[in-house]
Order: C-alpha cells, then structure tokens, then sequence
C-alpha cells in the first residue's frame, strides 16, 4: 500500500500530488483498523513486583514471559512487542492508582500482573470496569477467578485454594483422622485452609481446630503449645517468607515434628529451604510444580531460563513462560488484534498450555486446570514424590461464567 | 485449661515478655531521658539481627557476632546521635518523628541492597542447642531460655547503672532538669551521646540474641517498633521498671490472647493498655504531669 502512493507521486503532476496527500489526509483521519493494528506496535503492561520482598517473583515472572515470546521470534501475532514495566510496589494501597496508570495513561493493550493478591484484587476491580485484558500470573487470592470472574480476566498461576486441596487429599491417604489449621488471619490463609479442609474431607478427615495468628507477628509459641496439648494426627500450615522459615525451625524447636506431621501447600518451603536448613527436611507439600519435575519441556525452559537470566528456575518463572505462551498462543490467533476479543479469549481459552509443569488448560472461570505434585524436602531440595491429584480444577460456584 | 499447659503458657508468656523488654529498653532510656520520639529504633533491631547473621556466617559463632556486632552498633548510636539527633533536642516532636523515620527508609533501603530480600537464619550457640523435653509432645528449646537468662541479667545491671551509680544519677538528673545539671558542671551532651549510643546498641543486642529464634527477614524492625512503644507507654516514660513490668504484661497478654480468646488475638496487648492508660494515664510507673 505504501509503495502504491508512491508511484502516484513520481508522476509528479500537481493534481497527483494533491490527490495522493488527500488520500494522505483521509487515510489518517479515518484509518482502517486493520491497518493501525498492523503498524502500531502492541503494547502489554508488566504490572509486577520490581522492589521488595517481592522483587525476585517479579523479575522471574517478567523475563520468563519475555523469554517465552522470544522463543516465537519476539513478536505477538505479527506485531512487535512493546513492554511497559511498572513497579507496583506490593502496594495494594497504590493498586488501583498503578493498573489505571498503565491502562487508562499508557493505553496497553494486555496488562499482565502481580504477585501479591491485595495488588491484584485492585487490578481486577480496574480491568472490569475498563474491560482491558488482564493476566495474572501469580496471585491466588480467590476472587479474581470466582466472585469477581470476568472474560477478560485469566490466571496461569493458580488459586489459593488449589494447593491445600491436594495435601488434605494425601493427609486422609495416610490414614489421617483428625487435623489442625494454623495460618494468619487472613483471606489467602484461609483460602489455602479451605482447600485443606475440602481435600481431607473426601478420605474422611475433619480439621478440629483453626488457629489464627494476627498477620504479620511472628511469634508462634503460644500456639505450638495448644497444637502439643490438642495433639492432632497431623498439622496444616499456610504461611510465606520470613513467617514459613520461623514457623517451620519453631515447630522443629518445639519437638513437635517427631510427633505430629506437618503439612502444607508449596510456598513453604519454597524459596526458604535455605534458611529453614535442617528443620525443613522431611516436610511434605503439594504444588503444580516442582524443579525436578521429569519432562523435556521442564528441561528445556530450565536450561533456557539459566542461560537467558543466569538464575535457576523456580515456580514463578514457570507461571511467568505460561503467561507469556498463552499471550503468543491467543494473539497469533487474531493476528495481533488484540481488540478481536471474542476470538482472542475464545483461542486462549481453549488453549492446551504445553507447560514445564506439565499440560494444563483453562477452567470456566479461567484459571489453571492442573496436576498437583506431592513433594518431599530431601538434602535442601524439594523432591518429586507423585502426582498428588491430576487435573484439578478449582470450585467454580462463585464464578457466573461457569 | 490443663494446669501443665496452662504453666507451659505462662511460661510462653514470660519467655516472650522477657524478649520484649530487652527489645523496649533501649526506646524507654532514649524517649524518657532525652525525650526523642526514635522511631528509628526498630531499625537499630533490624541492624543487630543483619550483623547477627553477617557474622555468624562467617565465622560460625553468636557470641564473635556479639562481641563484634555491638560495637559496631553502638558506634552507629554514637555517630547519628553527633551528627543528626543532637540537633533536635529542642525542637518538637514532630521534627523527630520525620527525621527518625526517613532514617527507617534509609537503613531498610540499605539493608535491601546489601543482604537482598530473602529470609535468613542464624544457628543457635552449641552449648545452647538442643530441648527440655515437658510433655510427651511438646519440648522447650534451651535457648530460649538462655535469651530469658540474658535479658533477666540486664534488667538487674541496668537498674543496677540508673539507680546506684553516678553516672545513673547525672542519667536520672539530666532527664529532670537538663540546665541544672549543665550548671553543676556536667557535660550533658556527652551523656546524652551516652544514653542514645546505650539505646541503639541495646536494640541491636536484642537483634542480635533474638536473630536465631525469629530468623532475619525484610522489615523484621517494623513488627517490634509498635509493640515497643506500647511496652514505654505502659510502663510509664522512661521507667525501666516500668519497662519491664510492662513488657512481662505485654508477653502474657498476647500469649494469652492467642489461646483464650483468638478472635481477639491481635487486640489482646491494645486492650491491656487501653485499660492501664484509663487506670493510671501516666502509665505503670511513669511521673503524674
């Protein structure tokens, strides 16, 4: 099309010209939508952790998304590619302000974020209100795939209730009757419990006790003795960074784990096993994934990853390259329309994600239908065990799509 | 309640109250006796428990993390006390406050880049390791312990150094009258230096002895900075033994918060001042006016 106008102006007659910037004219002010989307480069919002407690998840996650759309020669749907990073801080109290930055200032046409879950409950609230498509690669808060379900919202991490599932499930196996929670008192602790409580339920198990300590303190003693003088078959636990590696080395101190098992999803020994040092060997939890996880794919992206950031894979940078899989699966879909979004969320939805997890695809409501793998610490290391659940999808009621 | 497991929690309570006070001293010297709001003083915490960990995992040991990360600490009290506080003695709460706190932002910022944001963990001493066993489940780690033993020791040497010394009298003197005590011939900036120089290394020291039972994370000096300020108010405005009182208050309370009534739990300690502040609103041992 370009190369037409300019062989109308080499005639170089005055009518030419004057034509030819006519149509200029007319073309710009009432462009094709095609064309613009073809020219234009697409732009997708990093709306992620960058400082922080959080900072080493949001890089992991942003460069392995990078590293997934590389991989398909850098483009989306034939469009290049413009990232516009922001840090969000881990600031649910800036959530709001940070996602309308990148959707209403910077115009993005995909916005991908975040890790923590108060961030993206904000997120979400912006993204149904400007129908902006929204991925979210980590946080579980459970929301954002039920109550709050929209079609322009997706997940490729997982929900806060999907990793408990799986342990309660292995707990009932092991012929556990009884159990008690502990977690802090707050939505993504209880969320966690709930997929627990569910799990344990289908082998007959029932939670007896729920204790709750105030986020963020620390200090567990107090509950340690209750859990001795309760004396459960086993214990679930939810909780994260410096609250898991104190947990765990105070239940140790405590002698309660020659005793009383202790059960809990991923995250706790995930990214700590270093400081919980010998405390943490033996525990069991459940994830979708694990680094020794045995499939080509998992081999691939951890070499891949390695050489592209020289740092080792971990659970994020995994849900970081499904993100950016279903983004070039979906866009390659409308041909980097992404304002075709019947087509394009029909084509991810529908999508069959080949993930160093293992192959995963989209629930109703939009998030990961997955396996869940029982892991065991061994030498500082989380070890492959077995499938703990295949396929598991999380509970839907909630959401009106499903 | 079992009467073991109600004797266990008491235990808790105590072992817990004795960790805070040791945590609260230093702020109750330096807000009482140089009436500084220092809010920088969880910081100090955050330092003692990163030198805790530096050292140790170099050299293997708590007690060369101690005797090498307390001077350290205590020239860091000595040196923002010369070149920032000493300027704000005069000046009005509010001036301290914004000082104090840029001073959070700076040292977590710098923590950030030196030692990254994953969690941590400091080994116990060897003579310490190990557990008393109290019920067919549940142990007591002897460490902890240990901590109670330290902090038990300091609150004896330091009301020891306030009540019976001279040097505690210039202390207990300056905080009445600074004039006068300037006129008797004391360098009151001196004792000042002093006193705040005290207060950073005695925060840095309960980072220090606590780093092994918390572990060293992010934003560690945060979660004790409140807790502390409630133990001085409590307490009474530069009372150690308000203090202390105070913080073995605040240990059972919160320890039995938790269990008796959890949905409150994290009210439990605001309660317990709430109703002391009503009672006496110049705290436990604080002076009325």
């Amino acid at each position: 099309m370009t190369r037409q106008i300019k062989d109308k102006n080499l005639r170089l007659t005055r009518r030419a010209v004057l034509g030819g910037a006519a149509a200029a004219a007319a073309a710009s002010t009432f462009p094709a939508p095609f064309v613009l989307a073809q020219s234009a480069k697409l732009k997708v919002g990093l709306m992620l952790p960058y400082s922080g407690t959080y900072a080493a998840l949001g890089n992991n996650i942003a460069d392995a998304l990078i590293l997934a759309v590389n991989e398909k020669g850098g483009k989306l749907g034939g469009r290049e590619v413009e990232y516009v990073r922001l840090d969000d801080e881990s600031e649910p109290a800036k959530g709001a302000q940070n996602a309308n930055k990148l959707v209403v200032g910077e115009k993005v046409d995909i916005l991908v974020g975040t890790v923590h879950s108060g961030v993206a409950a904000a997120m979400v609230q912006v993204v149904r209100e400007e129908g902006t498509t929204l991925l979210i690669p980590n946080a579980g808060v459970g929301d954002a795939t039920g109550k709050l379900c929209a079609p322009n919202i997706f997940r490729t991490s997982f929900s806060n209730w999907q990793p408990g599932y799986p342990m309660g499930k292995v707990a009932a196996e092991m012929g556990h009757k009884n159990a008690v929670s502990i977690t802090w008192k707050y939505a993504a602790g209880e969320e966690s419990v709930q997929g627990f409580k569910d799990g344990f339920a289908t082998g007959g198990g029932k939670v007896t006790h729920d204790l709750r300590v105030p986020f963020p303190d620390v200090e567990f003693q107090a509950l340690l003795t209750e859990i001795a003088s309760i004396k459960p078959d086993c214990v679930y636990t939810f909780f994260a960074g410096g609250g898991a590696v104190k947990f765990v080395k105070d239940y140790d101190a405590a002698g309660l784990k020659k005793s009383i098992p202790l059960y809990g999803p991923g995250f706790l020994t995930d990214g700590t096993l270093k400081a919980q040092g010998a405390s943490a060997e033996g525990l069991l939890t459940t994830l979708h994934y694990v680094e020794d996880l045995k499939n080509p794919i998992n081999d691939k992206f951890k070499a891949d990853f390695q050489k592209a950031t020289g740092r080792p894979v971990d659970v994020y940078a995994v849900q970081g390259y499904d993100t950016g899989q279903v983004l070039v699966h979906g866009l390659a879909a409308v041909k980097g329309d992404a304002k075709a979004k019947k087509e394009f969320y029909a084509a991810m939805k529908s999508f069959k994600v080949s993930s160093p997890r293992g192959e995963w695809t989209f629930s109703k409501s939009q998030n990961p239908v997955q396996d869940f793998y029982l892991r065991k610490v061994e030498n500082g290391e989380n070890r492959y065990q077995k499938v703990a659940v295949k396929a598991l999808a999380e509970p839907t009621e909630a959401c009106k799509m499903a | 309640m079992d009467p073991v497991f109600f004797l266990i929690q008491v235990l808790n309570g105590v072992q817990y109250g004795l960790l805070l006070f040791l945590i609260a001293s230093g702020l109750t010297l330096v807000f009482g006796i140089l009436q500084v709001i220092n809010l920088a003083h969880g910081s100090f915490y955050m330092v003692g428990a990163y030198l805790a960990f530096w050292f140790t995992a170099r050299s293997g040991s708590l007690w060369i993390a101690i005797l090498g990360g307390l001077p350290l600490a205590l020239a860091l009290g000595f040196v923002i006390e010369r070149l920032m506080i000493r300027f704000l003695y005069r000046r009005d709460h509010l001036t301290q406050v914004l000082l104090t706190y840029g001073l959070i932002l700076i040292f977590n910022e710098a923590q950030r880049i030196i030692f990254g944001s994953d969690p941590h963990s400091v080994t116990v001493p060897q003579i310490f390791e190990g557990s008393i066993r109290l019920t067919d489940t549940l142990s007591y780690p002897i460490y902890r312990l240990a901590v109670s033993g330290v902090c038990l020791i300091l609150v004896m040497a330091m009301i020891f150094v306030i009540q019976k010394t001279r040097l505690g009298m210039y202390v207990r003197a300056g905080s009445v009258n600074r004039e006068m005590v300037q006129l008797l011939g004391v360098d009151v900036g001196q004792l000042s230096t002093l006193v705040f120089a005290t207060g950073a290394g005695l925060a840095a020291l309960a980072g220090m002895v606590a780093a092994p039972l918390s572990s060293v994370y992010p934003g560690i000096g945060e979660h004790i900075l409140i807790i502390c300020f409630v133990i001085v108010v409590i307490g009474g405005i530069g009372s150690i033994k308000g203090a202390f009182i105070a913080a073995l208050l605040v240990g059972l309370a919160d320890t039995f918060g938790k269990v008796v009534v959890p949905e409150f739990a994290s009210m439990s300690v605001y309660a317990v001042m709430a109703a002391i502040l009503l009672w006496r609103p110049q705290g436990l041992f604080g002076r009325a006016g």
